[in-house]
């Protein structure tokens, strides 16, 4: 059974038709590679699939069952998280109280709930140990290397068991070896069972870590292929329109 | 490329040892606080001028003195503090501090208990908070043009309610009012507390926890960290900030009684201009304009060492007009130093 099911989803602010009709499907565990120039639909898509905008038209199913998100947090607790591009992660404060930010765990000391801090090293460590990330819980964030912070960005889902995870960009920002590094976090989370959309501008990446590429353009989807029938010359054509659909 | 990857990762990663690793050392943490800082700077003041004046500086009245004049400033900066840590900022705590006065005074001199002029004051600080937070976190407004409009309101309410008068002539409920502030307890051997510097340590104390082992206390150090990110990671972004402000009211209502019941008097200019010696504590003690540092002990040291300047140029003779420039040297200065201090950790 699919995990995410769209069926002609459409998304319009006034006159401008952002999305149109598009039909999308998602398996547990698969990577799916979103890609398109900019203005082509990609962020709006994953913006409505994350519950940041309510769909305009078509329906949306995630885990058989019929959602109308909207708010993020209705997301996010049927098991969607979003990985931002900018991270959404605070610089001072530790890895591990980002992993935990807004959801502390906390033990009970006579009438006061105080945080647990050690538990929450201890499985923030785990969560990194997991991604084989080198980041340590208690290092500050701001002293972190762009796929570090990436690890901890990935982090947040695991502790909330996230289904799916969609990430914006997420190697746009960092350096040649940090790639390699957040490619790995995201094979990492595949091996969980979790699905992931990879929004990238980077066509080595997609074709290095997705098993499936979805092109769009002007709002539509153009193309929907397994990456083992497609290469990069045929997804820059439908990228940049000199190849009509696929 | 990506096995190659893998195997590098995972030759990196020695899990056992992460867990065990601390980032920064206690001893680097200390010399990384602009607060351990300003408490060398503090020792080294006290010590030259108990060398300079030992029968005046470092006597058991001028410590008893001194301890009691900063400690309202001190309590109002950890309330500063809290908002600053947001990002926010709280002008208005000066004015505060007269409409708590003036309303806590007319309670008084109306026959009420002590206890309902203290509840009475602790509701003006609460409600002047709570407006200063909503119109902040829900309105949108900015806290700077915000709280500088409650700075004149509360004033002017104050001075309308006590119809411009000193409130003296307490009822009842006054001799109780009056010890609350103007009480103390006596150690032996000259060391005497007065009660706002114990209210001062304990709130001291209280915020110090609050910030190391509470949700609320590392929300707000999330909101000043990332506001953006706070919202997105559902700390209740709005909640906490007028929570903040409420506290920073509290924290002035707090200072007016205790000032009030020291001084046995009430009247509404009570505060003038004590926003700008609170904040000047709190920036001095390590919060940063910017959000996302505080201190509770920064907040303490800071109100001290303004106050031991103070104290100190009186001492010794300068003109009390200079105070001012000292005072806001020691601020620039301390500015400066957190700069530098940024500088080094990025």
């Amino acid at each position: 059974m699919a995990l995410l099911e769209l069926r002609k989803l459409g998304k319009h602010f006034g006159a401008i038709q952002a999305l149109i009709d598009v039909d999308l499907t998602l398996e547990p565990g698969e990577v799916l590679g979103l890609m398109g120039d900019n203005g082509a639909g990609k962020s709006t898509l994953v913006r409505v699939i994350a519950g940041s905008y309510p769909p305009s038209a078509g329906e949306m199913r995630f885990g058989g069952e019929s959602v109308h998100f909207h708010k993020p947090v209705e997301a996010r607790k049927k098991g969607i998280e979003v990985v931002y591009q900018d991270l959404a992660l605070c610089n001072n404060l530790s890895a591990a109280a980002n992993v935990f930010l807004g959801q502390e765990l906390k033990r009970r000391v006579g009438p006061f709930k105080i945080l647990d801090h050690a538990t929450m090293a201890r499985r923030a460590g785990e969560l990194f140990k997991e991604l084989k990330s080198e980041t340590r819980p208690r290092d500050l964030v701001r002293q972190m290397s762009g796929g570090q912070r990436q690890a901890v960005a990935i982090a947040r889902t695991r502790l909330s068991n996230a289904r799916m995870v969609l990430m914006d960009e997420p190697t746009a920002a960092i350096s040649v070896r940090q790639v390699a590094e957040v490619l790995d976090l995201i094979r990492r989370l595949r091996d969980a069972g979790v699905a992931v959309v990879l929004i990238s501008h980077r066509m080595p990446d997609v074709f290095s870590v997705c098993e499936r590429v979805v092109v769009m353009r002007r709002g539509q989807k153009v193309a929907d292929k397994a990456i083992a029938h497609t290469s990069p010359e045929e997804v820059t054509g439908l990228i940049t329109g000199a190849i009509a659909a696929a | 490329m990506s096995q190659e990857a893998n195997k590098s990762a995972e030759a990196n990663v020695r899990i056992d040892s992460i867990l065990e690793l601390r980032t920064q050392s206690a001893w680097q943490q200390l010399l990384g606080a602009q607060s351990f800082w300003v408490t060398v700077a503090l020792a080294i003041m006290c010590a030259v001028m108990s060398y300079l004046q030992p029968e005046s500086f470092a006597t058991s009245e001028n410590f008893y003195n001194i301890t009691r004049n900063f400690s309202f400033i001190g309590i109002m900066a950890l309330g500063q503090t809290i908002v600053i840590a947001t990002g926010g900022i709280d002008l208005s705590v000066g004015s505060i501090m007269g409409l708590v006065a003036v309303s806590s005074g007319l309670v008084l001199t109306a026959g009420y208990a002590w206890w309902v002029a203290v509840a009475v004051g602790l509701f003006a600080g609460f409600a002047a908070g709570l407006i200063n937070g909503v119109l902040i976190a829900y309105v949108g407004l900015s806290p700077f043009v915000t709280t500088l409009g409650m700075l004149s309101v509360a004033r002017s309410i104050a001075v309308v309610l006590s119809g411009n008068r000193m409130l003296y002539k307490f009822g009842p409920g006054g001799p109780m009012f009056k010890y609350l502030g103007g009480g103390e307890v006596d150690f032996g051997g000259g060391i005497a507390l007065s009660f706002p510097l114990l209210f001062l340590i304990v709130l001291t104390i209280v915020m110090a926890f609050v910030y190391k082992m509470t949700a609320w206390g590392r929300h707000i150090l999330a909101i000043g960290g990332n506001e953006q990110a706070a919202l997105l990671t559902g700390v209740p972004v709005k909640t906490v900030k007028v929570q903040a402000y409420v506290v920073s009211g509290l924290a002035a209502a707090v200072a007016a009684i205790l000032n009030v019941g020291w001084s046995g008097s009430a009247i509404n200019a009570l505060g003038t201009s004590y926003e700008l010696l609170a904040i000047s504590a709190a920036v001095i003690g390590g919060a940063n304009l910017m959000g996302g540092e505080a201190s509770a002990f920064g907040a303490f040291i800071g109100a001290a060492l303004i106050f031991t300047i103070r104290n100190a140029l009186l001492m010794e003779g300068v003109d009390s007009n200079w105070q001012g420039t000292f005072v806001g040297a020691f601020l620039i200065a301390a500015v400066y130093l957190g700069k530098i201090r940024g500088a080094r950790r990025e």
